[in-house]
């Protein structure tokens, strides 16, 4: 206990790094994959058949495989495969990678929850602004969309949480997130070795950064209870 | 000159005809009643006039401008559809309110939306939405409704709902505004609010197009009564004498599965 004590300031200042890399990659993927979300729902409810089949066969294949193995491809094959790294070394390349991994999966999740919101509008939504006159992106953006929000709303938050959480999966690529900051504890780092409670105490970072995440959009979905 | 004419609509869904061939015309101010059995067209019939389906034949005229024509082949641009369809005002049988737009909104979004389109709207941004708003206020006023302006459309009775539907589709000032069943979805009480709404129009001279199961309201507003059955016209007259002496065999089966009805 007093071990602990004595090594609490340089593993809090370390883990604190560590969570900064796992904050960037969960903004950068909300940032990237909730737009991307909707040009692939757009795509996989087309009406040009091939669109629509491709997109969904795609969408299949990267929800039907673990983000784990899609991480590892994305990183590894162009320097494995086509001998040519455009990663890059290092921690930067290691970023790159995982965010496209990220948003790509995320996006694909992401537009499912969309399109499933988007069909959920009656038809007569969309049949009562053209008959007056409006034009389709009118009503997209003045009639459908925030309706649409306001059912994603719950689903998406389970998935922005479960985001949260799926950050520790770049640690399979050597991503300096914050559990690769606390296992570092184990092998030896910043003079400390042989310690495990680094790693076991990464969970509070996770469980606090949650609780913020649960609380905004819980208000969110408060601030959209003005209509039915 | 008539202001709607309407010559040998036909509409297939895949192998099924709906519309056989369905021509009528219509006086300015003229409440025309559409009455007929389940699955006879009339649905079809109204989507047609209001451009949300194609008519595979035939045309539409409204005050002698052609609106549609199937034998005319220029596709036309979306916005030229658009304008077209104003001419027509539809309310829905499930009304269709904007659930996030307050009553007062649901009625002037689609004016505000066109007068933005509108050359000099950014001189005149204000005088012109003020005055959409205050055109909107007097016709919640005529519904009854003065003071559910700010109300949202899940606050409100089905009955109120409905009245908000009239409201939205009269403040484009359509030259015809048709109704589907509009009082189907509500309960008897709510039912009359909205007939009297449609009756007072009926009064004002607004030419309109009913399509309802309320006979005794079609035979009392209505100008004129059309009978349709499987696609077709069987019957057009005044209503005393499609409802008081029928000429057509399936009329008269079709007027008696009413009485004997609440
Ligand atoms: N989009 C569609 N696709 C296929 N069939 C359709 C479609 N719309 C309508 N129909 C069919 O066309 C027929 C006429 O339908 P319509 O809704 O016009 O009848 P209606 O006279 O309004 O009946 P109701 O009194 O029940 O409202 C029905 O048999 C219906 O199943
Ligand atoms: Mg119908």
């Amino acid at each position: 206990m007093k071990l602990m004590l004595q090594q609490f300031p340089v593993v809090f200042q370390a883990l604190n790094v560590g969570f900064l890399q796992t904050l960037k990659l969960f903004l950068i993927t909300g940032l990237g994959a909730i737009p991307l979300g909707l040009v692939i729902a757009f795509g996989s409810m087309s009406r040009f058949k091939p669109l629509s089949a491709l997109t969904r066969l795609v969408i299949w294949v990267v929800r039907g495989t673990p983000l784990m193995i899609q991480l590892l491809i994305i990183y590894y094959f162009p320097g494995i495969v086509l001998h040519n790294n455009w990663w890059g070394g290092g921690e930067s390349g290691r970023f790159l990678a995982s965010a496209i991994a990220f948003i790509f999966n995320y996006a694909c999740y992401f537009s499912e929850i969309y399109r499933g919101g988007i069909q959920s509008i009656p038809k007569g939504q969309q049949e009562a602004g053209l008959v007056l006159g409006m034009t389709r992106g009118q009503i997209f953006y003045k009639v459908t969309l925030l309706q649409v929000v306001k059912r994603i709303v719950p689903p998406m938050s389970n998935e922005i949480i479960t985001l949260v959480k799926d950050t520790a999966l770049a640690r399979i690529i050597a991503l300096q997130e914050i559990i690769w900051a606390g296992q570092s504890f184990m092998k030896g780092s910043h003079g400390i070795a042989g310690a495990i409670w680094p790693l076991f105490f990464t969970a509070v970072y996770y469980l606090l950064f949650n609780g913020v995440v649960t609380v905004a959009l819980g208000r969110l979905e408060k601030r959209l209870d003005y209509f039915r | 000159m008539a202001i709607l004419d309407v010559k040998d609509i036909r509409k297939s869904f895949g192998q099924t005809e709906v519309l056989k061939g369905i021509g009528f015309s219509l006086e300015r101010g003229q409440v025309l009643s559409l009455i007929g059995s389940s699955g006879s067209g009339k649905t079809t019939l109204l989507r047609c006039l209001n451009f949300l389906e194609t008519p595979d034949t035939g045309s539409i005229a409204v005050n002698g401008e052609i609106l549609f024509d199937a034998a005319d082949p220029a596709a036309l641009k979306e916005a030229e559809i658009r304008r077209r369809r104003l001419h027509f005002g539809l309310v829905f049988q499930s009304f269709n309110l904007f659930p996030q737009y307050t009553a007062l909104e649901n009625v002037t979004l689609a004016g505000k939306l066109l007068a933005k389109q509108q050359p000099g709207f950014a001189a005149r941004k204000k005088e012109i939405l003020d005055r959409i708003d205050g055109e909107a206020r007097s016709l919640l006023d005529r519904m009854g409704l003065a003071d559910r302006a700010g109300s949202y459309p899940h606050q409100l009775s089905g009955g109120q709902q409905q009245r908000v539907a009239i409201a939205r589709a009269l403040a484009l000032r359509p030259d015809i505004l048709c109704f589907d069943e509009p009082t189907s979805a509500l309960d008897p009480e709510l039912t009359q609010e909205v007939l009297r709404v449609i009756r007072t129009l009926a009064e004002e001279r607004v030419t309109m197009i009913i399509v309802t199961h309320e006979m005794a309201f079609a035979r009392d507003v209505s100008s004129r009564v059309l009978f349709m059955d499987g696609g077709l016209v069987v019957e057009d007259g005044p209503p005393e004498r499609v409802f008081g002496a029928p000429t057509q065999e399936r009329t008269r089966r079709f007027l008696d599965s009413y009485t004997g009805r609440p």
